[in-house]
This record gives structure tokens, sequence and C-alpha cells, in this order.
């Protein structure tokens, strides 16, 4: 599996650490609503299909990124960092051309 | 034994002879050869023994696919076992062995297993051995003694116990087209794509390029095939942009256009060249994949049609052309299409006699009663061999009249004489790949074989693989293939002429023909069809219900000739068609991987190692190094002649009497920075660190979010704006993680960076009555006195030059420093401490001493910071700030979590002064022969110098509550059993007027 | 006589193996049951099994989408243990062991339960400690628990590299001798085969569509194969919880589902006749009474419901073999896979009534699902069966994450890709 990281381009899967379901909301740091955090904490959304997934590139430039991934396929359709103010600068295509592959 | 070499012909090397030895007996060959084709040629006609049966078989076919001939091959006392011997090429000084026979191949004694043939039918194993109810072999037992004789029977090969001294690699490589195959489909799509300016590679499972135009005999463009091939593979090698890849099995098709591809580099030589590995593995990233991989064909199912001598028709062909071996001189094909008799007519080419053509269909088209007149053959249409003879090899086939209608044979039975004997029952497409790739095949009535189905990946499929058996079409589906690959465009191609024999691949829908006997289906696993109608029998109807009943498709071959043979008896059985059974999904590998190309690199290195600055200084000084998950830490610095608890109590008293050093630098350690930086810490942290001073430390407790104690550690405010967080040696990375986590998705808005800085500090802890003199005397730049430098202060300064960051905090209990410095200058700051102490008599001290003097303190690590622990089971409560909310605070009194019985952090001390282990339970009545009652147990012992004892922290139910009270230990693992008194986990200068000064 | 004995094969064998009657029936489903249990894998049909034998429940109807056996009970790497550490944990595995004991007495079926001894190798004397916690925490439960010394170590398993030199010295194991493995599909077989006799439905190729619903109170299924009503419905679909539970308007659950991958090598001559795991890493192997060694690692990591794995792991996980055995590396991978785990948020599984009125749940077995097959269908019939858990089942419920009474054996706290 590859996952296009926006920062670094297209990596293997082992260069990435999973860190779940995209869909969990953080109740308030102060908020005294102890089903809002139980839900954050333990319940999950999981899918067969398109999920919503943060990844972070811990093999590599250590930002998380939003995926979505096809959990029947391992299909990627989207990918963008989780800090939405963030822009990355274009990847350069692995490999160089001409070269014996 | 007679040999079978023909004089001329085959792509062999006869110019150059080769030996090699099979079971001890000494034989030759010439390079080109595989280890079946040489022996083939030598009049060898027995290659092993069946796994069940133990029945003698020969070569079936001459690939990938072989069910029977499996060798294992020896290199020295490394052994290679079950490599089919039509794999493997010979070289000089070759070494192979036949397997599962006992004590000859000749002569095997497991033969016996055939009079019991019927009894170990499908299912056998689930049906007894269950053993008397009561009495002393009931329950289990029985079973596991019946097992005992069972596995000695067990397996193919035997492996070895020499550590295997080859090396192995793994390769990345990148392409636009990767192309499976290099038969003319394979060669024309890599051609094209090349030609369009793709980068690339191109692998083929055999020695040498160019698939079926090695052996097919034919004619390609007005030369011969092999030619042919020949001069596309030099065209190929012109491209700077190609990569070929002999001896190359792409066995693996994963996630993201990723293939695997196993290349044997060395198995072939005599010996593995030096800058070689054995095998390497290669992972292609591939823009796109043609997938050219060509057909196996399939043996028809017939009693006896396991005998040596029953040959693959196409297998037969090959060691004609492709090696000059004869597989017999008088033949007979039995078949139900009309490729057998291409096969037929290579043979008599090659100086073999047909004497006889076997077909089931009742009519034949007139070219191939050509070919059968050619061939100067009985041609017998509507019959079906119905028996083999001969032992060890074949001698002679009995026919009789097919009815199709029933599969059945009747009528006058015939025996011919016959020492070879070419079946075909069709064509099997090599799906594998496409399978692996998420695929369904679709059944093909006509060629009576699965199809690729449409892709659902970025592949495309060429030549027999997608069913077109025919030279001429593979050539032009490759062309077509290498376009499509290329996003279309290339030079226009015009297709050579093929002369080829007549045929049509289509077979008729016959595998099986029912008579008397055993008839195999999965040769390797001695299935018979017999088993796969006693699974449908008993409900065992599912392709995958028919495999995991029958063990049909789980040998070494994983079913490559046994798949829809099998399937079509379970399809008769059941009265539906094959595709209403369904098909087996494949998966990797499409065949066999040695483990030590997957291990590669890290086969002999698994993970790497952890060495602090001081290492070498360590090692060099008598410490004991302790492996401490990556780290190597040090245990003791041990004198001569002395046990671990007497080094360690030694350097603790050393330590408590006037001064200790110890290398702290494994300790994780994050630069956490920016305006919001103390902000995070305090929501990061139970308790506060936006009101901690520049210049000072504190000590940090970290929870997760479910309200469960985390890391702990000191973090100092170097700064305004920065910090510098350590945590535990074990934790680093978890810590790291989490506060990545918490900044960029759940805090984005706070503008802190994090940085890991473990690796760039080198650090050390000088602590003891006399630390401070010791620093006085060696540190310069900056005073280190109680004003300078009171409790939790930090200074900074150089020693011997260096610059040095002091801390005062102290895990030890005594007055204690931790100096830190640029890690390339670690071991020079730490010579320079030591020599500095030396008039105070410093010693450095390792993991043991520091984890008594902690125990004695009654300091918690990763032994009660455990994952299940609170804060408040730790007595850590008071580091819960109430002022504002951090990580974990809204989870951490839920009423799991605050209960009584929960277990708590207290002290234990041995009241017989016997020493303690670290897993021991504590019982509040002791059963030394029944154990139970376990109130909880000990996290860390050790024999504390300063109290006289042997001590232990532990975590007990309701622990604090207990204080005062006896108990016991009990420990039956170790047998340890005794009294101990259950006291606060401060046993120590509770005070802490030591570390205060 | 017994259906299976060595004198009925004996008595087949001699009339040419044409009276073996079918394992189980094929029945067409029924318009209604007592009780439905969704999923036909090893929990389903070990439910319908004791629900028939303890409780007298024989209307139970067994709905699989695929064939009987499908999911993991036929994907595992057949251990069979009860080594945990915390107790709720240890009494019920060790209750599992003990109907492993006579399992194939019981089923009139051999499984091939062999106990054969896991051996969990520690690689320092601190983890040799953390070993002796929980060889201790067993003892003190009644459960059979023993150290090795590294000669003992090296005695059991020649082949095994224990020297010093190597990157992760073997220092000792936990060695539990009742341990071992058994043959997994026999396992499937058996219950399904056993329950059949007494009177269960096992329906094939029913795929569960959607949930019949009066109110808040589940009342049936709808299913490819048309509408089944029933008192009571049993979801045990491991995996696939996720994906079932939504047909019941419930998308949320502690469950993750991930892909762990399996693997066998070619059949070999034994070399290996325990259960073994190595302790710097995530590797257990054993070998097979075929030959073939059957070993695991890790899960991949990430959610998945495709029974297919990836690469990294794969080239991990024989790393972890070859630093044990590095004599193997000639030998060769024949067949890998992979099966769907539900990982819950504290790596123990959940069995209780609910969370709907007539529905029950069991679920989060994480991948140590086969070896609780007997005590997970036992503790389940119960609880259908009577309504409430049995003593041993009590502590796995769904809302003890939120009370925070967990359950947790490696202590990674909400991160299922670590338990």
């Amino acid at each position: 599996m590859l996952i296009t990281c926006p920062y670094c381009g297209a990596r293997d899967v082992s260069e990435f650490t999973y860190q779940g379901d995209g869909n969990r909301q953080r109740p308030a740091p102060n908020s005294q609503d102890l089903d809002a955090w139980n839900d954050y904490v333990y319940d999950r959304l999981n899918p067969a299909g398109d999920h919503n997934e943060i990844w972070q590139h811990s093999g590599g430039c250590r930002t998380h990124i939003r995926v979505v991934r096809n959990t029947l396929t391992h299909e990627i359709s989207a990918v963008q960092p989780v800090r939405p103010e963030t822009k990355p600068s274009p990847v350069k295509p692995a490999g160089r051309r001409g070269a014996r592959p | 034994m007679t040999s079978r070499r023909t004089e001329t012909g085959g792509r062999i090397d006869r110019f150059r002879t080769i030996r090699f030895t099979f079971d001890g007996a000494s034989y030759t060959g010439h390079p080109g050869d595989t280890l079946a084709s040489a022996l083939l040629a030598s009049g060898v006609s027995l290659f092993g023994r069946s796994f069940k049966y133990h029945r003698p078989r020969g070569v079936l076919t001459a690939g990938v696919d072989e069910p029977n001939a499996l060798v294992t091959v020896l290199r020295g006392d490394v052994r290679e076992p079950n490599v089919p011997a039509t794999m493997v090429e010979i070289h000089d000084g070759l070494v192979a062995e036949s397997q599962n026979r006992f004590p000859s191949l000749s002569w095997d004694i497991g033969a016996l297993n055939q009079l019991a043939g019927k009894l170990i039918s499908a299912g056998f194993y689930y049906k007894t051995f269950m053993g008397p109810v009561i009495g002393p072999l009931q329950g289990t037992r029985f079973w596991m003694f019946c097992e005992h004789f069972i596995r000695r029977a067990a397996g193919l090969g035997r492996a070895g116990k020499a550590p295997d001294t080859a090396r192995y690699e793994n390769m990345n490589a990148f392409c636009d087209v990767l192309v499976v195959g290099s038969g003319p489909a394979g060669l024309m799509a890599a051609r094209t794509a090349a030609e369009a300016g793709k980068r690339v590679i191109l692998a083929e499972l055999d020695p040498v390029l160019g698939g079926s135009a090695n052996w097919s005999g034919e004619t390609i463009g007005e030369v011969p095939a092999a030619d042919w091939a020949a001069e596309a593979i030099r065209d190929l090698q012109e491209f700077d942009s190609v990569r070929l890849l002999p001896r190359t099995t792409v066995w693996g098709y994963y996630d993201g256009n990723s293939l695997v591809a196993l290349e044997r580099v060395g198995d072939h030589k005599e010996r593995f060249a030096t800058d070689e590995p054995r095998h390497r593995q290669w992972t292609i990233r591939a823009g796109s994949v043609v997938l050219a991989t060509g057909a196996l064909e399939r043996p028809l199912v017939f009693p006896g049609n396991d005998r040596p001598g029953v040959m693959l028709a196409s297998a037969a062909k090959r060691y004609a052309n492709e090696f000059g071996v004869l597989p017999g001189d008088k033949v007979a094909v039995f078949t139900n299409n009309d490729t057998a008799y291409g096969a037929a007519l290579a043979l008599k080419n090659a100086g073999a006699r047909t004497v006889l053509i076997v077909d089931v269909r009742a009519d034949v088209s007139a070219d191939m009663r050509a070919i059968a007149n050619e061939l100067e053959a009985e041609l017998l249409t509507g019959h079906a061999v119905v028996a083999t003879e001969g032992g060890k090899a074949l001698s002679g086939v009995t026919v009789q009249p097919f009815q199709a209608a029933t599969g059945t044979a009747s009528g006058e039975a015939r025996n011919i004489h016959a020492d070879g004997l070419l079946v075909s029952g069709g064509w099997s497409p090599a799906i594998h790949l496409a399978s692996q790739a998420g695929a369904r095949p679709e059944w093909d009535d006509g060629l009576q074989a699965f199809l690729p189905p449409q892709p659902t990946r970025k592949w495309t499929g060429a030549g027999a693989f997608n069913g077109a058996f025919s030279t001429a079409e593979s050539i032009a589906q490759g062309v077509a293939a290498g376009m499509a690959v290329s996003g279309g465009g290339g030079q226009r191609f015009e297709p050579p002429a093929v002369v080829t024999v007549a045929g049509d691949p289509k077979p008729a829908p016959v595998l099986e023909i029912r008579a008397d006997g055993k008839s195999f289906v999965d040769f390797q696993h001695d299935v018979t069809a017999d088993d796969v109608r006693l699974a449908h029998r008993e409900g065992f109807v599912s392709v995958e219900h028919l495999k995991r009943y029958t063990t049909l498709g789980m040998a070494t071959d994983q079913g490559k000739t046994s798949n829809v043979p099998g399937l079509a008896i379970m399809a008769a059985a059941l009265g539906k068609s094959i595709p209403e059974v369904g098909t087996t999904r494949f998966r990797p590998p499409f065949a066999g991987v040695s483990l030590g190309s997957l291990a590669a690199e890290r086969f002999g290195d698994l993970r790497p190692e952890r060495l602090t600055p001081m290492h070498d200084w360590h090692v060099e000084h008598g410490a004991t190094m302790y492996s401490a998950g990556l780290w190597h830490r040090p245990q003791i610095y041990g004198d001569p002649g002395e046990t671990i608890e007497q080094a360690y109590v030694r350097e603790t008293r050393a330590t408590r009497g006037s001064a200790g050093i110890v290398d702290v630098s494994t300790l994780g350690k994050i630069a956490v920075q920016g305006p919001d930086a103390a902000e995070f810490l305090d929501r990061v942290y139970t308790n506060m660190f936006s009101t901690l001073p520049v210049g000072k430390a504190r000590y940090g407790l970290m929870l997760r979010e479910d309200g469960i104690a985390f890391d702990d550690g000191t973090t100092w405010r170097l700064g305004e704006r920065d910090f510098l967080m350590t945590t535990t040696t074990a934790n680093a990375g978890k810590v790291m993680q989490h506060l990545e986590y918490f900044l960029d998705v759940i805090w984005p808005d706070l503008k802190v960076a994090v940085t890991s800085v473990t690796d760039q500090w080198a650090g050390a802890a000088i602590g003891g009555p006399n630390a401070r003199k010791i620093l006085q005397s060696v540190v310069t730049g900056t005073p280190v006195d109680d004003t300078a430098l009171p409790f939790m202060g930090i200074v900074h300064g150089e020693i011997d030059g260096v610059p040095v960051m002091i801390c005062r905090l102290s895990f030890s209990g005594e007055m204690a420093f931790e100096v830190y410095c640029g890690a390339d200058w670690g071991t020079h700051v730490w010579e320079a401490l030591m020599q500095a102490g030396k008039p105070y008599g410093l010693v450095p001290y390792g993991l043991e001493a520091l984890g008594t003097m902690r125990i004695e303190k009654g300091h918690v690590t990763g032994a009660e910071i455990d994952g299940r622990t609170t804060a408040r089971d730790l007595h850590l409560g008071w580091m819960l700030s109430k002022k504002k909310p951090f990580i974990g605070s809204a989870m951490m009194d839920r009423e799991g979590l605050i209960a009584s019985d929960r277990l708590q952090l207290v002290g234990i001390v041995a009241l017989d002064n016997r020493p303690l282990s670290g897993g021991a339970h504590i019982v509040e009545e002791l059963h030394e022969g029944n154990p139970h009652g376990s109130i909880g147990y000990l996290t860390a012992c050790c024999y504390s110098p300063s109290l006289g004892k042997y001590i232990a922290l532990a975590l007990l139910e309701g622990g604090k509550a207990r204080h005062g009270k006896r108990a016991f230990v009990s420990d039956p693992l170790r047998k340890r059993f005794g009294p101990v008194e259950i006291v606060s986990h401060h046993f120590f200068d509770p005070e802490g007027t030591r570390m205060h000064g | 006589m017994a259906e299976y004995s060595a004198l009925a094969l004996l008595k087949n064998a001699l009339t040419g193996n044409k009276d073996w009657k079918p394992a189980w029936r094929k029945p067409e489903p029924k318009a209604a049951y007592d009780v439905i249990v969704i999923g036909g894998g090893g929990h389903g049909l070990s439910t319908a099994y004791y629900l028939a034998k303890e409780h007298g429940v024989t209307n139970v109807a067994v709905l699989e989408k695929g064939y009987l056996g499908s999911g993991n009970v036929g994907r595992n790497t057949t251990a069979v243990r009860s080594n945990y550490l915390l107790p709720p944990n240890t009494r019920f595995y060790e209750h599992s062991m003990k109907l492993w004991e006579n399992l194939s007495h019981d089923l009139n079926y051999n499984v091939m339960f062999s106990q054969r001894g896991v051996l969990n190798l520690a690689h320092s004397p601190a983890q040799l400690d953390d070993y002796a916690r929980r060889g201790n925490s067993m003892r003190h439960q009644g459960v059979d628990a023993e150290l090795l010394s590294v000669a003992e170590i090296s005695r059991l398993i020649p082949v095994m590299d224990t020297s010093k030199a190597t990157r992760f010295p073997v220092y000792g194991g936990l060695m539990q001798p009742r341990a071992g493995t058994a043959r997994h599909d026999a396992v499937a077989w058996g219950y399904a085969r056993g329950a059949d006799r007494r009177g269960v439905d096992i329906v094939e190729n029913c795929e569960v569509t959607g949930f019949l619903r009066d109110g808040d109170r589940i009342t049936g299924v709808t299913t490819s194969r048309g509408e089944i009503r029933a008192k009571k419905v049993a979801v045990a679909v491991a995996g696939s919880t996720g994906r079932v539970m939504q047909l019941a308007g419930i998308d949320r659950l502690p469950i993750e589902s991930h892909v762990l991958q399996a693997f066998v090598t070619e059949s070999l001559k034994p070399v290996l006749d325990t259960v073994v795991t190595f302790g710097m890493g995530h590797f257990y192997v054993s070998q097979s009474d075929k030959g073939g060694l059957v070993y695991g690692g890790d899960i991949d990591g990430y959610n998945s419901y495709a029974q297919r794995g990836n690469l990294p792991i794969v080239q991990e996980v024989m790393a972890e073999m070859l630093a044990l055995f590095p004599s193997l590396a000639g030998v060769r991978l024949l067949r890998s896979w992979g099966g769907v785990c539900d990982m819950s948020m504290d790596g123990s599984p959940i069995i209780t009534t609910g969370p709907l009125p007539g529905m029950y749940l069991n679920c989060g077995w994480c991948y140590g699902g086969f070896k609780a097959t007997p005590a997970s269908g036992f503790c389940f019939a119960h609880t259908i069966a009577r309504d409430e858990p049995h003593e041993l089942n009590a502590a796995f419920t769904l809302d003890r994450f939120h009370r925070g009474i967990l359950i947790d054996e490696k202590g990674q706290g909400a991160t299922p890709r670590l338990h």
C-alpha cells in the first residue's frame, strides 16, 4: 500500500503510523460531559467502505494527514494535511527518468 | 540405465559436462539442464515419494508446477528441502537428495500406507483417535500418544540445523511498466513499452528469457522461435530504460501496484559470488503491469495416472525441444484436446516413437488425423486410458472405449506397451497474480478454464494468460498490451508470420475417467477422485471445504495442476457447473519464497542497536551490558569474582557514601518550543508548567486520554518559550508521537514545535554527598553552590572546555546533578567527571544500583506505570492539578479508576532475609501446594544496603490500608515463599533531606 | 456405535466409504426460530451447540453468509492457551481450556487438540520477571505454568538459536504445558455436526441484510434467503461486527476491524513440537502435524475488511522468525492469508446481552478468538438462554469501557492496533 504524503510524495505504508478514526470529536478540554468523552475515547466508526482516517508520516516528515481509504479494497481516494493552514509545496515524482529501473 | 539424451537439439551446451550427485550417485549433465532434465537424460525415472501413500513418483512437469519430483539441495550442512527438480539448474558439485522415503527411494517402508488406502481416506483423522472416555488415556492423551507417531511420518524434506550463512537482500525498484513473463507476449509488451519511452522491468522465472519460444518448435518471422526470441531480447538489452530479470518469480501482488519478485541470484552457481546475495527480493512499485504469465497444462485423472513415466504432454515437448531429452522411446498419448498431438510430433522429431494416441473425444479433426498418420501412431478416438502398468517406471497402459455421457469406460480393454505416457487435460491460464490483485476469474466453457477477469487494478493481460493460446495471437496481444500501458501511440507494428502445428486448444469437457483404482487429483498430497467424492458425500462441497477437508491444492505446488480437475469432479458430483462450485482465490506467494529473502538484510540483524555516546567507555571499564529495548546499558561494573548483587551493593554504598555517576543518555529528550509551549505543557502534564520560572525544572506526570498514568519525567524551562522535556527511556517514542498528535490534530492553533533531541544530548547523573564538590572542582563558568544551583535549578557552564547544562535533580535520593552536553562530547565530559571524582572515590554505577536506589526511595518507573495504573494508585494524586483541565482529567475519576480494590503501590520487606524476585505474588495466607488468594505482586526488588534488608515495591489491592501488616510472598514458579511486611514505599530518607542537602 | 470411531472407519473402508452421512444437513431456513445466531464461525457454531446441549434450546438457526467456518476459525494459527495475566481473562480462558481437553469426546469429532505446550520466550531478566508475574498469576488461579531455563529451552527446541551471540538472547521462558494447538477447521466442523445432530439448522450462503424490529426490540432478520423471525438474535461475527451492527443502526462501537496475516511454510519433517513466541517483537510459531510451520505476527495496523494484508508485516514476521531459527532461511513460505479481527479498546472480548432488546452481542476477540471458541459459545449460550451473563463472562460487558473497568492485558489503552 502506498500513501501519498502531501509533503513528501508517495511512500510505502511502512513509513506511516495509523492514528485511527478521523471522525472522532474531542470535547472541549473543560467539558464535563462524560458520555461525550467516552464516545471520543472508546467508540469508533468502523465502516466497510470509505473511511476517514488519521495517519502520521512517522517515518518521514512526521506530520499527520487525513486519508480517505476504502477498508474493503485499501484504495485511497483522498489525502490532505490535518493542519489546513499549511500548504505543502509540490512533490517531485520519484525515480529518475532514463535510468535503469 | 539407458541414456535418453538426443543426439542434437535443445539449448543445452553439449560441449561442457557438469557433474553432480543425486542420492549419493554421480551423474552428468550439461549447462542448461535442470536437475530433472539431467536425471531423465540419465535414465532416472523415480524421483520421489508422495506424501501420504509414499507412492513412487517421477516427473510430471518441466516447471514451477511440479508436484512430484521434490528434492533437497545441500550446500555443506545447509539444507534446502522441497525444491522441484524441474527448477534446479545443475552446476558442478550440486548435491541433491530425494525425500520422504526410508530407508531409500527405491525401497520405502512408508509405501505400506497404500494398503490402508480406503481407511485413510479424506477426513480420516477427524473420525478416530478420540480415545477412551475414562482411564489413563482419556481426554487428549490418546490423541497425543497417536500424534507422536503420526508426526514421525509428517513432512516432506528435512530442514537443517546449521545456520544458513548465505546473504539475502531486498531491492526496491520503481518502473512505469512491469512485464511478468517473457514469452512472445511478454517480450512484445516489453519492447512496445520500451519503444514508447517507458521504464520497463521484464521478469522471467526461468533462467532464459523467451518462455514458450524456447521450446515451441515454431517458426516466427521465418526463423526458429528461440532465435526470434533471442533477437527480441537483444533488442531489449539495447534500452537503458529496461531491466531484464531472469530467474525471477513475481510472486505477490500487493496494494498500490506493489509487486514482489524473488530473484535466484546464486542458486545455479557452484559458489555464491562474494559480492552477490543468494536471493534478491525485488519490491517493485509499478505504474502498470502486463501479466503475460502464460498457462499451465492440466493432467487427466484416471487410475494409475501417477505412475513414473506419465508426464504432461507439454513437459515432454519441452524436455525434447529445450533439453534434448526423451521421456521415453515408445510413448503413448492420452488427451482431451489437440495440443498433445503437437507434443507427439516434437518427440518424433527428436527421435521417439509414438505408438498410440488415445483421445477421449469421439471424433477429432482431419488435421489431427493427419498428425496421427505422420506419427504412424494408432489413433483411438472415444477411448480412455484406464490403467497403467509398471513399478518405478511405466511399462504399459490399458485402454478402453470411453462413454462421455457417464465419464466411465467400458468394453474391450487392451494392454499396450509404452515406456512413456503423455497426458493433456487442457490448459489453465496462470491467473494467480490477477487473483491476488482482487479480481474474480471468469469461467470459459470453450477453454474449460478460468480466465482473468476485468482488471481491478492497474494491470493488463496478454497471451495465454488471457486464453490466447496461439503464438500469433500472443504476439499481437503483447503489442496491444504494451501500447495500452504506454498510453496508446507507439509504432505501427507488422506482426511476424508464425508457422506452427495446427490445433485447437479447446478441450473436451472431460477431466476424469471413472474406473477402478486410485485416480490422483492432487499428486503430492495423494488426494484421489474418490476423496473428492467422499467430501461431497459428507457435505464438504464448497471449494474451500473441499480443499480443507481433502487437502487438495495445499501441497507445495499449491494445486497448480490439480485445481480445475478437482473442481470438475466436485461439479460432476453436485450436478452443477464448475463456476457454480466456485474457484479458489489465489493468495501470495505464487510459488514458494525463501524466508531469508523476505527477511533480507534483517536476517542476522533484526533490529538496530542503540548505543549511548559513552558506550565504549562502559565496555572498556568492565560494564556488563544489559539489553533494554533497543538500547544497551550498563547493568553493573563488576569487579572480578563479584556477583551481580555484590556489585550493585558496592556501587550503591559508594554512591550513598560519597559519589556515583550513571549514564542517563537514554532518557527521552524532547525540545518543546514556541510561544504556546508553556500552555501546551499545562495541557499535557497533570501539573502546572506555565508557572515554572526560567532556569528551573519540574517533575511532571502525563496521563493518557482515558485517565491512566502514561509517563513521567522532569521538564526544564530553558527560556520563556523553550522547554526541554525528558521522558522515560522506554516511552520516548510514544510520548513524542502523543505530543505531535495533539499539536497536529487536536490543537493546531497552538504555536509549538516539538523536536526529538534524545540523540543530540549525552547525559550523566552524578549523585552522593560529595557530588557537588566534584562538580565544583571541574565546572567552570558558573558556580554550582546552593544559591546558584538550588534543588531543581539549572545552570550553564563548561567542563574541560565543553559547554554543559546542569540540572540539580535526583532519582537516587542523593544530592544529584544531571550533566548534559553535546552527544559527541559525552565521553570527554564523562572522563573529566571521573577524573575530578577520583579523590572522592567516584564510582560509575549501572542499572542495578540505579534501580536499588530508586526502590529505596519509592520512585516509580515503567514497572509501576504499566498502562493500567492511575496517578492515585501510585500516590501521585497530589500532582493532579485542580486548576486546569489536562489530558486525562475528564476521564480519571470514572468508577473503575477510583475503586477501593485497585492495586496500590506499597513497599515490601522480606522478613526471612532472603532475596525476592520481580513477579512474585503476595498472599494473606500461604498455601504452597495450592497457591491462591493473590492480593498483588512485586514490581521491583533488591537488596537494600541502606536498610540491610531485601525489599521490594509492590502493587497490592487496597495497598495503603495494609501498611504495617504481615503477609507472604508466594512465588510458586521459583518456589520462593516466606513472610513479608507491607510498608510505605518510601523506604529511605522519606523527608528527602539528603537530596535537598 | 458412535457415528465416528475406528470401527466405523473400518466398516466404511470395507464398503467403499459409500455410507458416510453429510457432516451437517443443508436445510432451508424456517420462517421463525427461538434463537438465531448470526455467524457460522467457531463462536456462532459453539454457541448453537451449547444452547442445544446445555440449555435444551434446539429451535435454533445459525446463519452464515458464506461457507461454514469461512472466517477466522479457519484462518488462525491454531494456538490454544490460557496463559493470561488478568483474572477475568485467566478464568475464562482456563474454562475454555477445560472444555478443549474433552472436546473431541464431547463432539465425537477429533479436533486434534494437542497439548504440546506454549512457550513465551523472555529476552531480558526484566521480561522474565514480567512473565513470572503472569505465570504466578496463573498458578494462583489453578492454571499450570512453569519457568524454563535457557538450557531447558535449548533441549526442548534444538533447532532454535539460544546462544548468547544473538541480538536478543533468550534468558528463559514461560511455559504452559497444557496449552497447545488444535486443527482449526475440525473445530468448526465438529461443532457444526454436533449442533446439527441436536436439531440446530445451519444455513450457509445466507447473508443477513437487515434486522426486523418492533420498536427498539429486535424480532428477526432479513437475509439473502428471506425474512426469518426469532425471539432472540445473537450476533457472533467477529471481524464483521461493525458491518452487521450497522444494519441494526449501531455504527459506533469500541471495536475496530483490522487484518491479521498468517503464514505457513512448505511441509518439513518435524523440528518444533511446541508453540513458541518471540519476546522482542510479535511472533508465534508452531509446526502442524502435516509438517508446515504455521506462524504469524502483528496485525497490519489499519482498519480493513479485506482479508488481505501488505508486505511490511510479511517481512517483519520473517525477520523475527529467522532471529529465532537462523537455519531455516532457505525454507520457503508456501501460503499467506489474512483474517479480519475485531480489535477491542482494551484487548479483551465482549459477551453481553443487548445492546438492543432481543439482541445479544459476542465480539472483541482481537486475534485471540480461536482458543476461546468453546468458552465463548458456552458463555454466550448461557447469556442468551438465561438473559444474564455467566459468572465467567460477567466482566466482558460493553459498558466497561465507559465505566473504566478495563481488562487491559497489555496496558495499551484505547489504541486497538497495539492490543
